[in-house]
């Protein structure tokens, strides 16, 4: 793209030298200058924008935080050391990192930096007449003769063309593709303002998850103790939540001939502050609206319904989501926990190590031919298979833990604090297995459950309209062409000239066709 | 339907690859830049219009000084039976491009909807569109007929990647891209995609002629003795780009609205979303690279190449090796 005046910004090497002498204030001040005109050419924001690009790669290669916190934890207890000098680093928050956000935020300064001059610029271009002709108009790229002439005329025939004309005397000059400029100023703006919509997203905006199992008793409302995770902006108090609840009562999935997933809806009723009740269906793709935020269904799966009768014959039932381990066939994993288990009714009493807990694979279709194996074959519940393993002991959760776990303490389990007892049975539904103890355990079916996310993001609308004027501009950035053109009469002599300012192959074309133009007019 | 799809890719590819062996054959007997001189002659003003306008357009430079004649006009082309041969390769290749097209179109009746639900079809399509944007190219400037070798080249190593590692059987859509913004977002993607391949092409062409002219003549370099002059690959190279920046920036664009639909939230750095963005920042660094008067065209152009390595980053190992949401590619 012909810069013909390479834009200022690009003129690094002009910086002057630095005063020699004289106090120490001036070299700061010269040496400030040559670094902000080092930081707004057009070579450090090429840079930049490459540095940005390969500070993002480790974001894509590496678990981070912000996208599935689980597999960083993963990651850092199987890699040790490595994985703590990588978490160092901030490999794991690449893009929360301090040398992430200088780089955005260096090249974005050197943006303005190189935005306002050029803004300036621009605005006195569309305010001042279109520049006189040079003295020689012969040397210009476009160069046509002719007879005759009427100045009026001619202004009027460019006019029309929708150039922008000044007359001085017997010089015509004219200009055309401001739109370009324009368009690209409106572009790097537009960068800017999605920046600061993206502020405001990770401000004002929060987030939470949980997974709701189907059924009334198993609603639950908008605030944070009730998610099994959440994000808060840095400007949102737990209590700006706006108070709704919902409740899941129904989940299906349906399945092409061949078996694969084609829809899955999740039935709910969810009420505002008025507390009225109001049903909906959500479905991926189709999240709920309400108060603001958005309410998505983003997974499901199966909670096993255990009840546990404990050796003194009292019983609890548990019913916990399963977490797909296979999100294709829907194997799952996950716990009942019984902490309160075993309660001698006489004292009231509890022996701490005579807690019960079952870690479980869930297999809504087992093979029925290879019974061990611990694949479920299909996500419908088939020939569904509960796979338990049952461990006594501390379960160390008393400790006003959350209940939600999904898997027992492995630590425990090492040393020794929770015992395996007995072998692992695998049961259908309805299907009881006593344990040695005395006590007893019983899966008596599935629930479905369904992951939902609710999110209330206010930049989202900012950061779209930014982004669409961001095409808008690149649009006509790319494709706008500045030229001119300048007439001057000269007794019965009259010359032609045209300079495209941009790259623009079309331009003989049009400088012709304006030519052709005035000759028909007879003007030329 | 799905079987008859997979015949007429087959069919497909073996037009390419005839239509590559007449390009190449064209290429190699067309004597001493025959395809050279023809490309630069239709860059370079027309004699007639020399009148008027002297080196218009010649970007780069100072306008203000007219650009030097680019080379002597020739009157011959080339001589009547490369000719020949080099319309017989276009000839396959538009029977190639009428056998992929008809590839696309049983895939999405045998699937029973927009035939670009997983990788093998996404590919398919990006291949599609790079076929169309060469056809373009051509029947704009008749000249640049020749490279078509290289076209076919990169048509036939994606879509023999695609039918070998990457085939899937035609099925419905997850229920995750069950959105009419597959139809806006993918549609978007593969036509950037497929015009950046093409871009590719160019830019890789205009650095072996670039090398040629500095009198490297080792193996990629010793093509140039046959290209079209370096400004006029470089420029179609820009105009490329230029062309499918904006689409793609719209993809991701479309790929963020669907991503607050599907997924709660348009920016989440997803894998495939994080290298969306290299590629783009990449991309809008050789626009201004190359609108840089101090940096030199050939570092723009590497840039271009950089530009298309992390293309294909993106389409096979985060499609392949990393897992994201964006786990649609269907392969196993
Ligand atoms: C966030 C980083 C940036 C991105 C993604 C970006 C992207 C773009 C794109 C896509 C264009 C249009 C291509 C063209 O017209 O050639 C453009 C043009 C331009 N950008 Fe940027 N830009 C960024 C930052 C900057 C910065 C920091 C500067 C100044 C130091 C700058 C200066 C320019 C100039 C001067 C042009 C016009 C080139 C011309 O048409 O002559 N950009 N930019």
């Amino acid at each position: 793209m012909a810069t013909v005046e390479a834009p200022a910004a690009d003129r690094v090497d002009s910086g002057a030298p630095l005063p020699r002498g004289n106090g120490f204030g001036p070299w700061v001040v010269a040496l400030a200058r040559r670094g902000w005109r080092q930081l707004t050419s057009m070579r450090t924001a090429l840079v930049l924008l490459f540095l940005l690009a390969v500070a993002a790669i480790p974001g894509s290669l590496l678990p981070q935080r912000s996208i599935k916190i689980e597999d960083v934890n993963t990651y850092l207890r199987t890699h040790g050391s490595l994985g703590r000098t990588l978490d160092r680093f901030y490999l794991f928050d690449v893009f929360s990192s301090p040398w992430f956000s200088a780089i955005y935020l260096l090249l974005f300064i050197s943006l303005v930096g190189c935005l306002v001059p050029r803004l300036r610029s621009h605005i006195t271009a569309l305010l001042r007449q279109p520049p006189d002709a040079p003295a020689r108009l012969s040397r210009m790229p476009a160069y046509a003769t002719g007879k005759g002439g009427d100045v009026e005329k001619l202004a009027a025939l460019l006019r029309k063309r929708r150039f922008r004309v000044a007359v001085r005397g017997t010089t015509v000059s004219a200009e055309k593709g401001y739109l370009k400029e324009s368009g690209n100023l409106l572009f790097h703006f537009a960068l800017l303002a999605i920046l600061i919509g993206v502020a405001v997203s990770s401000w004002y905006g929060w987030h939470g998850s949980r997974n709701i199992v189907a059924g009334p008793d198993n609603a639950f409302c908008n605030t944070l103790q009730q998610y099994d995770d959440y994000g808060l902006g840095a400007r949102v108090h737990p209590g700006d939540l706006p108070p709704f609840c919902v409740q899941l009562d129904r989940f299906d999935a349906t399945y092409s001939a061949k078996d694969q997933p084609t829809s899955y809806t999740a039935y709910v009723h969810y009420s505002g502050a008025d507390g009225v009740q109001h049903p909906a269906k959500i479905q991926v793709n189709h999240p709920l609206r309400v108060d603001g935020a958005g309410v998505y269904l983003l997974g499901h799966g199966y909670a096993p319904i255990i009840k546990y009768t404990d050796r003194f014959g009292r019983s609890q039932t548990s019913v916990l989501p399963f977490i797909p381990s296979n999100e294709a066939t829907l194997t799952s994993e996950g716990v009942a926990a019984f902490p309160d288990a075993n309660v001698d009714p006489k004292t009231g009493k509890q022996d701490p190590n005579d807690q019960i807990g079952f870690q479980g694979i869930y297999l809504p279709t087992m093979s029925s031919t290879d019974t061990h194996s611990a694949e479920s074959l299909h996500p419908q519940e088939r020939n569904p298979r509960l796979m338990l393993v049952a461990y006594k002991g501390n379960l160390g959760m008393d400790a006003g833990l959350a209940k939600s776990v999904y898997t027992l303490d492995q630590a425990r389990i090492a040393s020794g604090q929770l015992r395996q007892f007995d072998t692992t049975r695998a049961l259908k539904p309805g299907q009881s297995w006593p344990l040695p103890d005395g006590s007893k355990v019983e899966f008596l079916g599935t629930q479905p459950f369904a992951t939902m996310t609710v999110r209330h993001d206010p930049g989202e609308m900012y950061v779209l309209v930014a982004a669409v004027c961001l095409l808008g501009g690149l649009l006509l950035s790319l494709w706008g062409k500045r030229r001119r053109i300048w007439l001057r009469v000269d007794g019965d002599r009259i010359e032609a000239a045209g300079l495209p300012r941009t790259d623009y192959p079309g331009f003989a074309d049009e400088f012709d066709e304006i030519v052709q133009a005035a000759r028909k007019e007879g003007t030329f | 339907m799905g079987a008859l799809s997979n015949h007429l890719l087959v069919v497909t590819v073996l037009a390419y690859l005839v239509a590559m062996i007449a390009y190449a054959a064209e290429l190699s007997f067309g004597g001493r830049g025959a395809v050279a001189r023809a490309a630069t002659r239709t860059a370079a003003p027309t004699p007639e219009r020399v009148l008027v306008t002297v080196g218009a357009g010649g970007d780069g430079g100072d306008p203000a000084t007219p650009a030097p004649p680019a080379a002597p006009a020739t009157p011959e082309g080339p001589t009547g039976r490369t000719a020949l041969i080099g319309r017989f390769a276009v000839a396959l290749t538009v029977v190639g491009y009428a056998a992929h097209l008809a590839t696309i179109v049983a895939r999405g009746l045998a699937a029973h909807r927009v035939p670009w639900g997983n990788m093998y079809e996404f590919v398919l399509a990006v291949c599609f569109v790079g076929a169309t944007a060469w056809l373009v190219l051509l029947n704009r400037r008749p000249a640049v007929r020749p490279l078509g070798v290289f076209v076919t080249l990169a048509l036939i190593i994606m879509l023999f990647i695609d039918a070998v590692r990457l085939y899937t059987s035609a099925g419905p859509l997850m229920p995750a891209l069950n959105s009419y913004w597959l139809k806006i977002h993918v549609t978007a993607a593969v036509t950037a995609s497929g015009v950046l391949l093409v871009g590719f092409v160019a830019a890789a062409l205009t650095l072996i002629r670039l090398g040629y002219d500095q009198g490297k003549r080792s193996f990629p370099c010793s093509l140039g003795y046959r290209l079209p002059a370096a400004e006029t690959l470089e420029r179609l190279t820009f105009r490329v780009h230029a062309f499918a920046f904006p689409i793609w920036t719209f993809a991701i664009i479309c790929g963020a609205i669907w991503a607050r639909q599907a997924w709660t939230s348009y920016w989440t750095w997803d894998p495939k979303e994080t290298w969306s963005f290299i590629s783009w920042v990449i991309y809008a660094g050789y626009l201004h690279a190359r609108a840089t008067p101090s940096v030199k065209r050939w570092v723009a152009t590497c840039i271009a190449v950089v530009g298309w390595g992390t293309m294909m980053v993106n389409l096979f190992v985060i499609n392949l090796v990393v897992t994201g949401m964006h786990s649609y590619a269907g392969v196993k």
